[in-house]
């Protein structure tokens, strides 16, 4: 669970980058950084639940 | 006998710069008599003794490559061409400062706030390694911080890099603006403090078997609060600094930064009292303070482009944020961060990063530090988002994948031993309060 958190968190970078590199108008571009961010938080929801699991095994 | 010689133009305009450079180790002795406090009495001498070895393994790593990677806007650069577009990602100067003038020119200075901003980064993640964490390694994840993370993030904001360039290339205002490093300092520091937390795992002791956690107080908080006093005057010479090196900032508008700091600060400090009032019927000595340090850390963002009415609205919120995120981190996802730096540095920095989207007004007419020209400034809240997204999305990963490779070499955490007789005794042979008795009730089976 973890790892698929800090892998959707590169690929929300990913495509807050691409969002950039490829979208000249404004408010797609806007609309694609936020769903990049979005993505960013799911992916860290992951890892913080995966930190959850694996401190509850460590207790 | 001959008069004096009269200063040249370039000494009396690098004078006042030296000064407030000069005045961030007050920031970083602030932390390190936080970190100190919040923690077991049993470990302070260790954290003290951590601080410093922080602070000089973050000086050397980030004199040996820090500044050849981070680099100053206009220097030799390696740039990737995308879309007829040249994007500058990380310096490429020589390494141990050498070919630079140390003579108070622009870079100079640069490289000197460097020099210290990189060993108050690697302060905050002592914070949330405290009680825990080995000396050796906390002297291995500061190498790796001033030495490759801090100053890879500080080239894409102030090295000319493809943060900067945003507003030239893609009109997003003036590119990604931090004026004192709220994220490129703060931020970076606090994810990092979150991935040694998530990497050392809690105190024993901390969680019960139903998950809820056992108050774990700071031993001092006399040296938490002066910790906080002491902070504020160095934050008033790292935003001043900031402001004028990286943001084109005349140097009578440290009068306003002066300003806007002290009155973030406090509104920060006096909303995470109000809320532990009214939550918890007294308010609360340590939230108190981290909410001191948060407001200064997200002063930092906008310090230079706000009025202070709007610092005093950035201060409260961050007052607001922090004291919640504190309480978030500890019970719903049992991240044991004793010093508060996730919330503080971390949630601080990431605020006042987006508040110069929100709040700040940039005069075009400010040195451009992309090296081109200043456009516009209607994305300049997009240009803040992309740089969020980049401190969650890309050095978060980079961080945690660093230290999690470190710890799989060289153990980040102590042995059960060493947490039982506390870090003094295990790992210095010697405590910082000699005649106190110690504490060992968290380790009884319960």
């Amino acid at each position: 669970m973890k790892i698929l958190g800090f892998l959707l968190l590169l690929a929300g970078w990913g495509l807050v980058l691409a969002a950039l590199a490829l979208l000249a108008a404004s408010v797609p571009r806007g609309i694609f950084v936020l769903a990049g961010v979005c993505v960013e938080l799911v992916g860290l929801a992951l890892v913080m639940r995966g930190h959850l699991v694996s401190e509850g095994a460590r207790e | 006998m001959t008069p004096p010689p009269v200063p040249a133009v370039s000494d009396a305009a690098s004078l006042l710069p030296i000064i407030f450079i000069l005045l961030i180790p007050c920031a970083i002795a602030g932390l390190a008599l936080m970190n100190a406090g919040l923690g077991r009495s049993r470990s302070a001498a260790h954290s003290m003794t951590s601080s410093l070895c922080v602070l000089a393994t973050a000086v050397l790593a980030y004199f040996v490559c820090g500044f050849a990677w981070q680099g100053f806007a206009g220097p030799a650069s390696q740039v990737v061409a995308t879309g007829g577009k040249s994007w500058s990602w990380i310096g490429s100067g020589p390494f141990f400062l050498r070919h630079l003038a140390l003579d108070g020119a622009p870079e100079s200075l640069a490289a000197l706030f460097g020099l210290l901003s990189a060993a108050l980064c690697a302060m905050i993640p002592l914070g949330s390694g405290a009680d825990r964490w080995r000396l050796g390694a906390c002297c291995a994840s500061t190498a790796i911080l001033a030495g490759w993370t801090y100053p890879l993030f500080a080239h894409w904001v102030w090295g000319g890099g493809w943060l900067a360039q945003l507003g030239a290339h893609y009109g997003l205002g003036r590119g990604f603006v931090d004026t004192a490093g709220a994220g490129t300092i703060q931020a970076v520091g606090g994810v990092t403090a979150l991935s040694i937390a998530w990497i050392l795992g809690a105190r024993r002791g901390k969680y019960v078997r139903d998950g809820m956690p056992i108050a774990i107080p700071g031993h001092n908080l006399v040296l938490v609060v002066f910790g906080c006093l002491l902070a504020l005057i160095g934050w008033w010479g790292l935003n001043s600094a900031g402001a004028i090196l990286f943001n084109g900032a005349a140097q009578g508008q440290a009068v306003l930064v002066a300003i806007n700091t002290v009155l973030a600060a406090a509104a920060s400090a006096l909303m995470a009292a109000a809320i532990t009032k009214v939550r918890f019927g007294k308010p609360d000595a340590s939230l108190t303070a981290n909410g001191w340090i948060g407001g200064l850390a997200a002063s930092s963002g906008a310090s230079a482009f706000v009025v202070p009415a709007e610092a005093v609205v950035i201060g409260a919120a961050a007052g607001a944020l922090i004291t919640f995120a504190i309480e978030w981190f500890e019970l719903r996802m049992r991240v044991d961060d004793p010093g508060g730096a996730i919330s503080g540095h971390a949630v601080g920095g990431l605020w006042g990063v987006l508040s110069v989207g929100i709040f700040a007004r940039i005069p075009a007419t400010e040195l451009d530090v992309s090296g081109g020209s200043a456009i516009g400034h209607s994305g300049q809240w997009l240009a803040q988002v992309v740089g969020i997204a980049t401190l969650i999305g890309f050095v978060l990963p980079l961080t945690y994948g660093l230290n999690w490779l470190v710890d799989r070499i060289y153990r980040y955490r102590v042995a059960a031993e060493g947490e039982r007789q506390g870090l003094d005794l295990y790992e210095l042979g010697g405590g910082a309060y000699p005649e106190f008795i110690v504490h060992n009730e968290e380790f009884m089976d319960r």
